[in-house]
């Protein structure tokens, strides 16, 4: 007991929780908008391979860190325009267009490095973000040397955050989005494009998204390789419905999911090989179907989700 | 401004015109990543085409690989045809796959007659049950199927992973991940001497045409088309709409687990944990491109297989990626996607005044 207890009172710890839930909480972030617009977005998973290959992808053709972390923000709203499109006035069914999505984004970007780099055997790497220090912040005590652990996409992606929850429910801006997911048409009676509001908000959430995909490359590793994504974007469409589409939730969620996975890695170390290694992966997906399952019954959905809207419609 | 207007059932020879445009559209998209790639395109369509239907082996190469491209795209058109988001067939076939291994590699000894029949059963069994548990969350607890699904895949491919480094591992198998063989006598029959098509064809085709008569003949079939329709209206109409859900997960669960099946008993005699690239996500485009139609399925699987074949042989030939195959495979999803407005609507581009006019 006292060793669970070791683990969870060190600064490491908590930092590497903290880089855990970092890819999560954009990715609920832009899941959660979407979905509060009224649109699930399936390509999630596609989007977050899309958004680590361009990312890494432009850093190494000398574009700089934040100019591939602008490269990822645009392919994601790339494909999220393609969702948009396909699932807001064509009014396709969102599951089977964002699996398309997802499809096509991995494989492009999959087909794309390859062409890139035919014959490299270990994958080329990159100067990655460096840890961030922030005068004061990183004094803190205990939280300090955790934060003092993170790069500037890990602060970028809490400020995000707190941006999304002020827009959210702070703006018109915001009040338009949470309509237009529970109740297009009054949004319409407003004189508001209904079309408009959903296409910007995917577009918008798929950027956020690939910022995730783009953490991956630029501040977890420095490299792009094959299924590195490895279900990240299904998760975090789970911990979006756990998080009941809030960003403060969200933060939580993620941030919860981070230190689970991170002591369950410490915990394989103290434990050792008497439990299969496989156990342990399986653990993020076994957790994010047990978050579904706990919040199920009292999910409140937006209510338009899901449900296209066609102009003029009753 | 578009307006979509509702249209009648779309005539046959336009259901099949359609997805066939859908198809011919992807292939000829394909010619910029090819481009890009630096191939001459031309030089690159014979090479696939060559290479899927080229000489009887690469025909029944293509055979082989539309096997269990049929299988998944039937468990995803059965299952979406009830909108059951069933996007758990690789997880499924998987399972399949291992419960077939499992059964079949000297746990017991059986002849043939016996045997082979059982591990047919079981691997689909073993999909089946897979499937039972998103159904359940479902209908129990509203539970979104897709996302467990698709998180099943990756639990179900870390447990074979499991199963092959420890219990199941082959001991003679040079320290690979890999299972033992399975008997001889519970291999599906080979149907071409020196050729590698093999039984699982059969039970692809049969499981067709099964299915086709369970949608179209049987009071089930019925009941499946009326949920995905209306799932309230069909309970309003006395239809046990929860049941429904259930058979369908089962059976859609077993046709994925019967695709892991002719893998193991068919192909390759073994199992491994990379034996499927990914024939669970094809299969849903199998199944969209046949307009979830069980009959359009085994015509979609043979187009989809050829475009893998037929690209692993250009992608020799070249040393271009053949992750082009996925590229061409995806972008033919949502091809067929956009086309299949034209089947439910009549698309008239009208002049937007007229309309605000009319409003007025």
């Amino acid at each position: 007991m006292s060793d669970i207890l070791d683990i969870l009172l060190t600064a490491n710890f908590w930092a590497a929780a903290l880089r855990i839930a970092t890819p999560l909480i954009f990715g609920v972030l832009g899941a959660l908008i979407c979905e509060r617009a009224g649109v699930l977005n399936l390509g999630i998973e596609g989007i977050f391979t899309a958004g680590a290959m361009a990312g890494w992808m432009a850093v190494w053709l000398g574009a700089g860190l934040w100019g591939g972390v602008l490269v990822a923000a645009i392919a994601g709203g790339f494909f999220g325009l393609i969702h948009a499109i396909l699932t807001v006035p064509l009014g396709l069914s969102q599951h089977v267009s964002g699996i398309g999505v997802t499809l096509f984004a991995t494989a492009l970007s999959y087909f794309t490095y390859r062409t890139a780099l035919p014959d490299v055997s270990s994958p080329p790497r990159i100067e990655a973000f460096p840890p961030l220090n922030i005068p004061g912040l990183s004094d803190l005590p205990f939280i300090g040397p955790a934060l003092f652990q993170q790069t500037a996409l890990t602060f970028l992606a809490l400020a995000l955050v707190a941006v999304t929850a002020f827009v959210l429910y702070r703006t018109p801006l915001g009040l338009a989005i949470r309509a237009v997911g529970d109740n297009p048409s009054a949004v319409e009676s407003q004189g508001l494009s209904v079309y408009g509001l959903r296409i910007g908000t995917v577009v918008f959430g798929s950027a956020m998204m690939a910022l995730g995909g783009a953490f991956l490359t630029m501040s977890a590793f420095d490299a792009f390789f094959f299924g590195m994504v490895n279900g990240r974007g299904w998760i975090c469409i789970a911990l979006t419905v756990f998080a009941s589409w809030r960003p403060g939730k969200a933060l939580i969620g993620a941030l919860l999911f981070g230190a689970f996975d991170a002591f369950q890695v410490r915990l394989q170390t103290e434990i050792g090989s008497f439990i299969p290694g496989q156990i342990f992966l399986m653990m993020p997906y076994v957790l994010s179907i047990a978050a579904l399952v706990l919040v199920a019954r009292k999910a409140d959905y937006p209510r338009a989700l899901l449900v296209p809207y066609f102009r003029g419609q009753r | 401004m578009i307006r979509f207007e509702p249209r009648e059932p779309a005539s046959l020879p336009r259901l099949i015109l359609i997805p066939v445009a859908a198809a011919v559209i992807a292939l000829a998209l394909a010619a910029i990543p090819m481009m890009s790639a630096g191939l001459s395109v031309f030089e690159a369509y014979g090479l696939m085409l060559t290479g899927a239907f080229g000489s009887p082996f690469a025909f029944t190469e293509m055979l082989t690989r539309a096997a269990p491209l049929i299988l998944t795209g039937l468990a995803a058109a059965l299952a979406f045809r009830a909108k059951l988001w069933n996007i758990g067939a690789e997880g499924q076939l998987y399972a399949g796959a291992l419960a077939a291994v499992a059964v079949g590699s000297g746990w017991i000894d059986a002849p043939a007659v016996v045997l082979l029949p059982l591990v047919v059963f079981c691997g689909a069994m073993a999909g089946g049950l897979v499937m039972l548990g998103p159904t359940l969350l479902k209908t129990r607890l509203g539970v979104d199927e897709v996302v467990t699904t698709l998180l099943l895949n990756f639990i179900i491919i870390l447990f074979v992973q499991m199963m092959l480094e420890g219990p199941m591992k082959d001991p003679m198998g040079m320290g690979w991940p890999q299972s033992e063989p399975m008997l001889d006598n519970a291999m599906l029959p080979k149907l071409m001497a020196r050729m590698r098509i093999h039984g699982g064809l059969i039970i692809a085709f049969a499981s067709a045409i099964g299915i086709y008569i369970l949608l179209k003949k049987t009071v089930w079939g019925f009941e499946i088309r009326a949920v995905g329709e209306n799932a309230n209206a069909a309970r309003h109409a006395g239809i046990p709409v929860t049941a429904t859900f259930i058979r369908v997960g089962l059976l859609s669960g077993a046709l994925a687990g019967l695709a892991g099946v002719g893998e193991v008993a068919g192909l390759k005699g073994y199992l491994t944990a990379d034996i499927s690239p990914g024939f669970g996500y094809s299969g849903i485009v199998v199944a969209m491109l046949a307009g979830l139609s069980p009959i359009g399925v085994v015509i979609a699987a043979l187009f989809i297989a050829s475009i893998f074949v037929g690209a692993d042989s250009m992608s020799r030939a070249t040393g271009v990626s053949n992750y082009l195959a996925d590229l061409i495979v995806a972008m033919a999803l949502i091809c067929v996607l956009i086309s299949g407005l034209f089947l439910r609507f009549k698309i008239r581009f009208t002049n937007n005044k007229t309309v605000e006019g009319a409003a007025k």
